[in-house]
C-alpha cells in the first residue's frame, strides 16, 4: 500500500471546455430550439426541393419550384394584396393605438383603467371568434349593415362583397390588435422619467411639446417593435380571410393572402413541395421588409 | 441598442414562426402494400369471430346506430367512430394521414365525386379480392358506377342523391303558375316570382362546384372525360354544358337568383318562408328542410327536375357517397367486413330510417319506403318522386380524377362570374384552364380537346 499521493490540484479549465460547460446549460433550450424551429425550417426547406405528382412520384427538381413562384401571377397577386394591406391598416392602426396609449397616459381621462382594459378585450377574443362576429355584423341581409339598412333606409356598401372585403378584413384586423399595441406603448410611456415632464414644465413646455419632444422620442423604439409586429402580422394574414371565406366565397379567392395560397396548395392540391417553397419566400420576404422597417427606425434613434 | 438586439431577436423569432406557419404534415407517401388485399367470405366471417378494432371516420348522423348495431351482431368486433370534420376538412385529414403512411382509419366515408382522386393515388383498397362484384346488382347503377373505377372496386355505396325539384306549393298556386316541366317555363316562373315582390326569388345560387356539375350533368353533358392518363375537360363546345349556362346566365343576368349561400341561416330562414321558392337538389333534402325550416311544413312539394325539352325525365345526382377500405388498415378482411354490414341491408335500413336517401335497390323498391307520406310535405308519397328520379340519372357521368382540387378552385373561377355578373361559359374557361394546369402538374396529359 503506498501512500496515496496528494490529490493533484484541478488543471486550470481551459477555454474551450468552459464553452462546453456553457452549452450544457442552455441545452435543453437549444434541444427545444432545433426541434421545433431549426428542423422545421430545413425540413420545408428539403421539401421544396421536390416535386411530387399524383402520376410520376417523386422527383427531384432543385431550385425549380423557387422559380416557379417567382413567375406565379397567383403568388405576386396575393403578395401585393398584403402589402397593400400592411401600408394602409398598419400606420391607421398604430396611430389610434397610439392616440389611445397617449390619451390613457394623459392623466386627464376619467376612468383609464376602464379604457385601457376595454380597449384590450378584444385582443382577448380569439380570432376565429372574432371574425365570426364580425362576419355576422356585416351581413347585409340579416346582420347589423342589414339592420342599418333597413332602419335607415339607406344603402351601404356590402362589407362582404368583392370590392369591400379587404377593408372588412382590415377593420377587423384593427379592432383585434389595437389593444395589443396601445399596451406596448403604453408600458413605454410609463417608464419615462417623471423629471423630465418636470423639467418641460418649468421651461413651459404646453402638453403638444410633451407628446411631441418627450414622449414620442422616449418611445421610438416601443414604435419600431409594434410595426414589426404589424409587418408580420399582415404578411401572415390568414385566420380572418380563410374564416370569413364560407361567407363570401366568390370574393376571397383561395390565393387571397400568401398564407392561404399555400394553405390550399398542400390541403386542396397536395402540392406540398410547391407550398413549402412559397411559404419560404414570405418568410424571407418577411424577414427582410421587417429588417428594413427596423433599420429606419434605430437609424432615426441614432441621428437625434 | 438594447431595444435594438431586442427587436431584432423579435424578427427572428417571427421569422422562424412564419416559416414554420407553411410546414404541413409532409412526409413520405406510403408504398401500398398488397398485404391481405384478397379474402373469401369464409376468412372474413372468420375475422369477424375473431373480432379486432377498427377506426371509421365519417360525418353521417346515421352512423352512430349503424355501429351500435353492428357492434351487437359482432361483439369481439370493437369500431372507434370518429368524426374530423365534414367535406374537405375530412378529406384533408385522410390525405394527410395517408401521406404520413400512418394514422389513417381503416374505414372512411368517401364521396362519389372524391372517389375516382382518392383511388387512383393508391390510397383506397381495391375490394375485388373480397368478392366485391358480386355485390353490384344490390345497388343502383349510378352508385355502383361512382365506386366502379378503372377496374375496380374502390368502395360501397351507400346513399345517393337523385336531384329533384323541390317547391313552395303555396307561392306557386299564389300566383296561378304550374309547376315547370321544362327550363323555359321554370324561367318564367322566376320573372313571375320577382316581378310580384322584389325580394322573393326562385331559387338561391351564389355559385357551387357540386350544383354547377350536376346541372350540366342533368342537361346530357359531358364535359369531362378521362381514359387512363389521359384527361379532356371542355366546356365550351360540349351541348349539355351550353343548354344549362343559356338558361342560368339569363337567370342571373336579370337577377332572377337569389344571392345566398346555400346551409346559412339566412338560406333556410327563406326556405321557411318561401321567399326561395324552389330548390333543385339532391333527395337527401327532406331531412333537412324539416329540421331546418320547419316554418315551411305542409308548403313544400317535390316534382321532376325540369328537363329542356319537356320530353323523358332526365336527371343527375347531387352529392351522396359511400365508404371504402383504406389501403393502410392493418386488418383488411375485418375492415371488409364491417363495409359488408354498413353498406349492406342491415346498415342500409338504418340510414335509410335515419332521414337519408337509399342507393340499395331493395330499399327503394320497397313498398314502405314509396309509400311513406310525408306531413311535412302535405302528405305527398315523396319517395315515388324522388326514387323515379334516381332511375332517370344519365348514364356516363365522370368526375376528374383530381375533382376535389377542382372543386376548390371554382370560386377563383367561376364565382367570379357569379360575384361580378359576368359570362358563365367565360367562367367555365379559366375553370378548365387551372384545372388542366394542374393535371398537367400532376402528371395527366390533360387538355381542352
Amino acid at each position: 500500500m503506498t501512500p496515496k499521493s496528494p490529490a493533484p490540484t484541478a488543471p486550470p479549465a481551459r477555454p474551450d471546455r468552459r464553452r462546453w460547460v456553457g452549452w450544457a446549460f442552455v441545452a435543453p433550450f437549444m434541444a427545444v430550439f432545433l426541434l421545433v424551429l431549426v428542423a422545421p425550417v430545413l425540413y420545408s426547406i428539403y421539401l421544396s426541393l421536390f416535386r411530387e405528382q399524383l402520376i410520376g412520384g417523386t422527383s427531384f427538381v432543385g431550385l425549380e419550384n423557387y422559380g416557379r413562384a417567382l413567375v406565379d401571377p397567383k403568388f405576386w397577386d396575393s403578395f401585393g394584396r398584403v402589402l397593400f394591406f400592411l401600408l394602409v391598416q398598419v400606420p391607421i392602426m398604430l396611430l389610434l393605438a397610439l392616440a389611445a396609449a397617449l390619451a390613457i397616459d394623459s392623466g386627464r381621462l376619467r376612468f383609464a383603467a376602464f379604457f385601457r382594459v376595454s380597449l384590450f378585450l378584444p385582443y382577448a377574443v380569439p380570432a376565429v371568434v372574432a371574425t365570426l362576429m364580425w362576419g355576422f355584423i356585416f351581413g347585409t341581409r340579416f346582420g347589423l349593415i342589414g339592420n342599418l339598412n333597413d332602419l335607415l333606409h339607406l344603402e351601404l356598401p356590402a362589407p362582404l362583397s368583392h370590392s369591400w372585403i379587404l377593408a372588412a378584413i382590415g377593420n377587423i384586423v384593427t379592432w383585434e390588435f389595437i389593444g395589443y399595441n396601445m399596451l406596448i406603448f403604453y408600458s413605454a410611456l410609463r417608464v419615462i422619467p417623471g423629471d423630465l415632464y418636470e423639467a418641460a414644465a418649468l421651461d413651459g413646455a404646453g402638453q403638444f411639446r410633451v407628446v411631441t419632444d418627450i414622449k414620442l422620442p422616449a418611445i421610438r423604439g416601443a414604435i419600431v417593435i409594434a410595426s414589426i409586429f404589424s409587418v408580420i402580422g399582415s404578411f401572415q394574414l390568414f385566420n380572418e380571410p380563410n374564416i370569413l371565406k364560407p361567407l363570401a366565397p366568390n370574393a376571397i379567392s383561395t390565393y387571397f393572402t400568401p398564407n392561404m395560397y399555400a394553405y390550399n396548395l398542400s390541403f386542396a392540391g397536395q402540392q406540398f413541395n410547391y407550398a413549402a417553397a412559397v411559404a419560404i419566400i414570405m418568410g424571407i420576404a418577411t424577414m427582410v421588409i421587417a429588417y428594413v422597417v427596423q433599420l429606419t427606425g434605430s437609424r432615426k434613434e441614432q441621428a437625434r | 441598442m438594447i431595444r435594438h438586439s431586442t427587436a431584432r431577436r423579435i424578427a427572428g423569432v417571427a421569422l422562424a414562426a412564419s416559416l414554420l406557419g407553411g410546414l404541413a404534415a409532409c412526409a413520405p407517401s406510403s408504398s401500398t402494400d398488397d398485404e391481405g388485399a384478397t379474402a373469401t367470405q369464409a376468412e372474413i366471417d372468420a375475422a369477424l369471430e375473431k373480432g379486432g378494432s377498427l377506426t371509421f371516420w365519417t360525418w353521417a348522423p346515421q352512423a352512430t346506430d349503424i355501429v351500435a348495431a353492428f357492434e351487437e351482431a359482432h361483439p369481439n368486433v370493437d369500431v372507434k367512430l370518429e368524426n374530423v370534420g365534414t367535406g374537405n376538412d375530412h378529406y384533408t385529414k385522410l390525405q394527410n394521414a395517408i401521406k404520413a403512411g400512418s394514422g389513417a382509419p381503416d374505414v372512411a366515408q368517401i364521396e362519389y365525386f372524391a372517389f375516382p382522386q382518392f383511388a387512383l393515388s393508391g390510397a383506397l383498397q381495391d375490394l375485388s379480392g373480397f368478392g366485391a362484384e358480386s355485390l353490384k346488382d344490390q345497388y343502383t347503377p349510378g352508385t355502383w358506377g361512382s365506386v366502379a373505377i378503372n377496374g375496380g372496386i374502390y368502395g360501397l355505396p351507400q346513399d345517393s342523391g337523385p336531384m329533384a325539384l323541390f317547391y313552395r306549393q303555396d307561392v306557386f298556386d299564389g300566383l296561378g303558375l304550374d309547376v315547370p316541366k321544362t327550363w323555359d317555363e321554370y324561367l318564367e316562373a322566376a320573372r313571375a316570382i320577382h316581378a310580384a315582390n322584389p325580394d322573393h326569388y326562385i331559387i338561391n345560387d351564389i355559385g357551387d362546384a357540386g350544383f354547377t356539375e350536376s346541372m350540366i350533368w342533368q342537361a346530357g353533358g359531358h364535359p369531362y372525360t378521362t381514359d387512363g392518363e389521359n384527361v379532356k375537360i371542355d366546356f365550351a363546345s360540349d351541348e349539355g354544358t351550353q343548354k344549362w349556362t343559356e338558361v342560368w346566365n339569363t337567370m342571373l343576368a336579370e337577377g332572377l337568383v337569389a344571392p345566398v349561400p346555400a346551409w346559412s341561416d339566412e338560406w333556410f330562414k327563406r326556405l321557411g318562408d318561401g321567399s326561395i321558392a324552389s330548390l333543385v337538389i339532391g333527395a337527401w333534402m327532406p331531412g333537412n328542410l324539416e329540421n331546418g325550416a320547419p316554418a315551411g311544413a305542409g308548403q313544400w312539394r317535390v316534382a321532376p327536375v325540369p328537363t329542356y325539352d319537356g320530353g323523358a325525365g332526365a336527371n343527375s345526382e347531387n352529392g351522396g357517397g359511400g365508404d371504402a377500405v383504406i389501403s393502410q388498415s392493418k386488418n383488411k378482411p375485418l375492415a371488409y367486413g364491417f363495409l359488408q354490414f354498413l353498406n349492406g341491408p342491415e346498415g342500409a335500413a338504418i340510414h335509410a330510417a335515419g332521414g337519408g336517401f337509399p342507393s340499395t335497390l331493395a330499399d327503394l323498391e320497397s313498398k314502405e319506403f314509396l309509400g311513406y307520406q310525408s306531413d311535412y310535405f302535405g302528405g305527398q308519397k315523396i319517395n315515388d318522386v324522388l326514387v323515379q328520379g334516381s332511375k332517370d340519372v344519365l348514364p356516363g357521368w365522370t368526375f376528374l380524377p383530381f375533382q376535389a382540387y377542382a372543386n376548390s378552385i371554382y370560386g377563383d373561377t367561376v364565382g367570379q362570374a357569379y360575384a361580378t355578373n359576368g359570362d358563365l361559359n367565360e367562367g367555365l374557361a379559366k375553370w378548365a384552364e387551372g384545372s388542366i394546369a394542374y393535371g398537367n402538374e400532376q402528371g395527366f396529359t390533360a387538355s381542352g380537346e
